[in-house]
């Protein structure tokens, strides 16, 4: 056998694992189609009519309802992700297929939401508002980890460090009076665990994922011990209330947009900020290359003149900030009060959000999306009275996230040097 | 016979720094959360006497309590055996994916995969002792070995890392055990809680005495224990589970199959984690209730105070079975939250881990057997 002829035996084989691979993208999509019509089309009664709700009381223009018919707006659903199905199988949607992927999903969610809202009234603005604060602490987070791990040090501390800062935020924030100094105190708390799982990680080279967590496992103890000591004896120090919405003048009055977007607290502008920002700065500036360097081939980054080992304090530290922010949601940006691991594995769906956003902001972004779509959508269909246990939406971003590393469905891959040790030698 | 005690005393050194270090940190949380030690402090000045007397008082009052409930009587020590129980278990599960080159934190999905198999076993069967009994504890063993595998199986067919997998499988575990409970099928009957079904008498794992909590399951984990240091240390199996865990493209060079040793490892460390939740529905609570044990985080440090050895891990979870059923009898004497205890642990855990900086705190030099642990390689490929 000639090398020619190996070679392209190698080539065939790559194509038939992609063209497998289309085939079975296809499949899915025709299953969906199926599920859809069969199951969300022909589960409903005839002649029923979903209602969606379009305004949130008391915010923006007023709107009509949106009501449609149940079943035809299934089946309409059903048809066309079958015809894309078709196509993909046909011939193979190659550059595009995102796209049509992201059709297909949000065809299905509509589809789902008709047939759960088939007799009854649904709120549709309600629901984004809240997928969108559900989100917030999720998305701040994953930038947290996007940061860590663009600069080489995989964090799984996320969870102790959003834990820490929820409790340092409640805690100042009463103390002080004044919930942005709330914030402050939980930023600067972030940024002092990211401080430490740094020096963990880089001057005293422990495994990555031991100090990751150590950090949770201390975060946990120590807001519980110090919650029931402190907090149960003097109980106005755990009472900072909830910042307030700030609504956007004129914005705040577009229908379905305004409430959405334009009538939150800080931290969800500040999320909606800091995810193009950071895009920018990693993608488009010196600082950003430095620290992208620094996390794929940190010897290279050293061979330029890079400081890998201060770049990667830095890095650390800031993403420590940002998740502290991402911690302070829970106590100042909704709840209003402390309580005992009330972040409850939401740092471990940020990690989740990170991966399945394949480590970039705006994916974190939309992975955030996403998961908060599958919580929110939880605590409603409780109130539709669904057949569908909640408990399986709740599992919704681990098993997406499981299918992402496995590569099922496209493939991430995190930053080369991710986790390992730099020694300069 | 010296030079063996020697050696002893140099691998238990940082050990046994660490866990000085970590209680005497835990002590100063203890004084600088105590309202009446803080107000002494603030007059330091002007009584430094009384300032250091109140702390040494809250902070012996506090361990003094400690030590009594755990190691003080024929009770106490059957407390501090039960909770030792299943870290054994899950120690020397964290331990023999250590040794293969992976890090099995999925410790507390697996322990819920075996506790729920096992107790659904454990209630619905109505065969004799002698069938039940091994039957329920090899359903637990069977589900977390299961649990741990996809781990295994997803790292070798497709690289996904095994930490990112565990984590999410932990969840998953999670959320299918709250749906369990509240279907007909697990939950108690006329309860709205979630809450299980009783595990019948037959399943249950004989006691000691009629008035201590202790159970067969002990012997169990220690039988294991010894299970595990013969199949890493004496046989074949082990040898390879080294070798990958060593170095997996040498191992792979040598004609060894990497990626079946990481299936195999994961299926092994699943199922002692699944065995721990066996143990601990059939020989302690006899039902399930949802919710995290956090045996799986605890397991970790175990592991690495026991130095990834089986022996070592049992020393270790008896040290922490003596945290552990000592921590409500601080709670309730003393007024020291429990979760000091997992303060501790934490703090056991950066001393193990990096050994450098017990060495720095205590000025002791390099020795054999002292080096930085590492584990995991990048996550990423």
């Amino acid at each position: 056998m000639t090398a020619a002829t190996r070679a392209a035996g190698v080539l065939t084989t790559s194509q038939a694992a992609e063209r497998r691979r289309a085939r079975t993208i296809g499949v899915v999509f025709l299953l969906a189609a199926a599920v859809m019509g069969a199951g969300f089309g022909l589960g409903v009664e005839a002649g029923l009519d979903s209602t969606f709700g379009l305004n949130v009381r008391g915010t923006g223009a007023e709107l009509p309802d949106l009501v449609v018919p149940s079943r035809l707006v299934a089946a309409v659903l059903a048809v066309v992700c079958a015809g894309l199905g078709g196509v993909q199988l046909a011939r193979g949607f190659t550059r595009r297929l995102p796209a049509v992927a992201a059709v297909v999903a949000v065809c299905f969610v509509a589809a789902f939401l008709t047939w759960a809202a088939a007799g009854a009234s649904f709120n549709l603005t309600g629901m984004l508002q809240s997928t969108l604060l559900r989100a917030t602490p999720l998305a701040l987070g994953a930038c947290a980890g996007v940061l860590c791990e663009r600069a080489g040090v995989v964090n799984i501390a996320l969870e102790g460090m959003m834990l820490t800062a929820a409790f340092t935020g409640a805690l100042v924030a009463s103390a002080a009076g004044d919930q942005l100094v709330g914030v402050v105190g939980a930023v600067a708390v972030g940024g002092l665990l990211g401080l430490v799982l740094a020096l963990l990680s880089i001057r005293y080279r422990v495994d990555q994922i031991i100090g990751g967590t150590v950090i949770n496992i201390f975060a946990l103890g120590l807001t519980s011990f110090l919650s029931q000591k402190v907090f149960s004896e003097y109980q106005e120090l755990n009472s900072p209330g909830v910042l307030r919405v700030v609504r956007i003048p004129l914005l705040a009055e577009l229908p379905v947009l305004g409430p959405v977007l334009f009538a939150n607290n800080l931290f969800v502008y500040a999320m909606l900020l800091l995810v193009p920002l950071l895009t920018i700065g990693l993608f488009r500036t010196r600082w950003g290359l430095r620290v992208r360097a620094v996390g794929e081939h940190p010897r290279a980054a050293d061979t330029v003149g890079i400081d890998v080992l201060q770049v990667r304090y830095r890095t650390v530290v800031l993403g420590g900030m940002v998740a502290g922010l991402a911690g302070a949601f829970f106590t100042l940006g909704s709840v209003g009060r402390f309580d005992e691991n009330m972040t409850a594995g939401r740092g471990f769906i940020a990690l989740a959000a990170l991966i399945f956003g394949r480590w970039h902001p705006v994916g974190a972004l939309a992975a955030a999306l996403v998961f908060g779509f599958a919580e929110s959508l939880q605590s409603k269909l409780a109130i539709l009275s669904t057949p569908i246990p909640s408990e399986f939406l709740l599992m919704a971003p681990y098993l997406v996230t499981l299918l992402v590393v496995a590569g099922v469905v496209g493939r991430s891959r995190a930053p080369a040097a991710d986790g390992q040790p730099y020694v300069k030698g | 016979m010296s030079a063996a005690l020697a050696r002893a005393g140099r691998v238990a050194l940082v050990p046994a720094l660490a866990i000085f270090s970590a209680l005497a940190v835990g002590g100063l949380i203890i004084v600088v959360s105590d309202s009446t030690a803080l107000r002494d402090w603030s007059s330091f000045v002007a009584n430094p006497g009384r300032a250091l007397s109140t702390s040494w008082d809250v902070v012996s009052g506090a361990y003094g309590a400690l030590f009594r409930t755990s190691l003080g009587g024929r009770r106490a020590i059957s407390e501090t055996l039960l909770e030792a129980t299943p870290l054994v278990l899950t120690g020397l599960s964290v331990t023999f994916a250590f040794r293969a080159g992976l890090f099995n934190i999925g410790g507390d999905g697996q322990f819920l995969a075996g506790a729920l198999t096992s107790v659904y076993v454990g209630f619905s069967l109505d065969i004799p002792a002698a069938l039940h009994l091994p039957l329920a504890l090899a359903a637990g063993v069977a589900a977390g070995a299961l649990w741990g595998g996809i781990a295994g199986v997803l790292k070798a067919r497709t690289g996904a890392h095994e930490v990112i997998t565990t984590i999410m499988l932990n969840f998953v575990a999670l959320r299918l055990v709250d749906y369990a409970l509240s279907t007909d099928v697990f939950r108690r009957t006329g309860r709205s809680d979630p809450i299980s079904k009783q595990v019948l008498e037959t399943a249950r794992l004989p006691r000691f005495s009629d008035d201590l909590r202790v159970h067969a399951g002990l012997v169990l984990a220690l039988v294991t224990a010894y299970g595990v240091w013969w199949l890493l240390f004496r046989s074949t199996t082990g040898f390879r589970v080294r070798a990958v865990g060593a170095s997996p493209s040498a191992a792979r060079y040598a004609g060894m199959a990497v990626g079946g040793t990481w299936v195999l490892s994961m299926l092994v460390a699943g199922g002692l984690a699944g065995l721990a939740g066996a143990t601990t529905v059939l020989g302690v609570r006899f039902s399930l209730t949802g919710g995290f044990s956090n045996l799986g985080f605890d397991a970790i440090a175990l592991a690495l105070l026991g130095r990834s050895h089986p022996a070592g891990v049992v020393a270790a979870a008896l040290l922490f079975g003596v945290l552990r059923a000592g921590a409500t009898g601080m709670a309730a004497e003393a007024s020291t939250p429990v979760d000091i205890i997992v303060v501790i642990q934490a703090l056991v855990i950066v001393f193990v881990a990096a050994p450098s900086l017990i060495r720095s705190v205590y000025r002791i030099g390099a020795g054999r057997g002292t080096g930085p642990v590492a584990f995991s390689s990048s996550w990423g490929s």
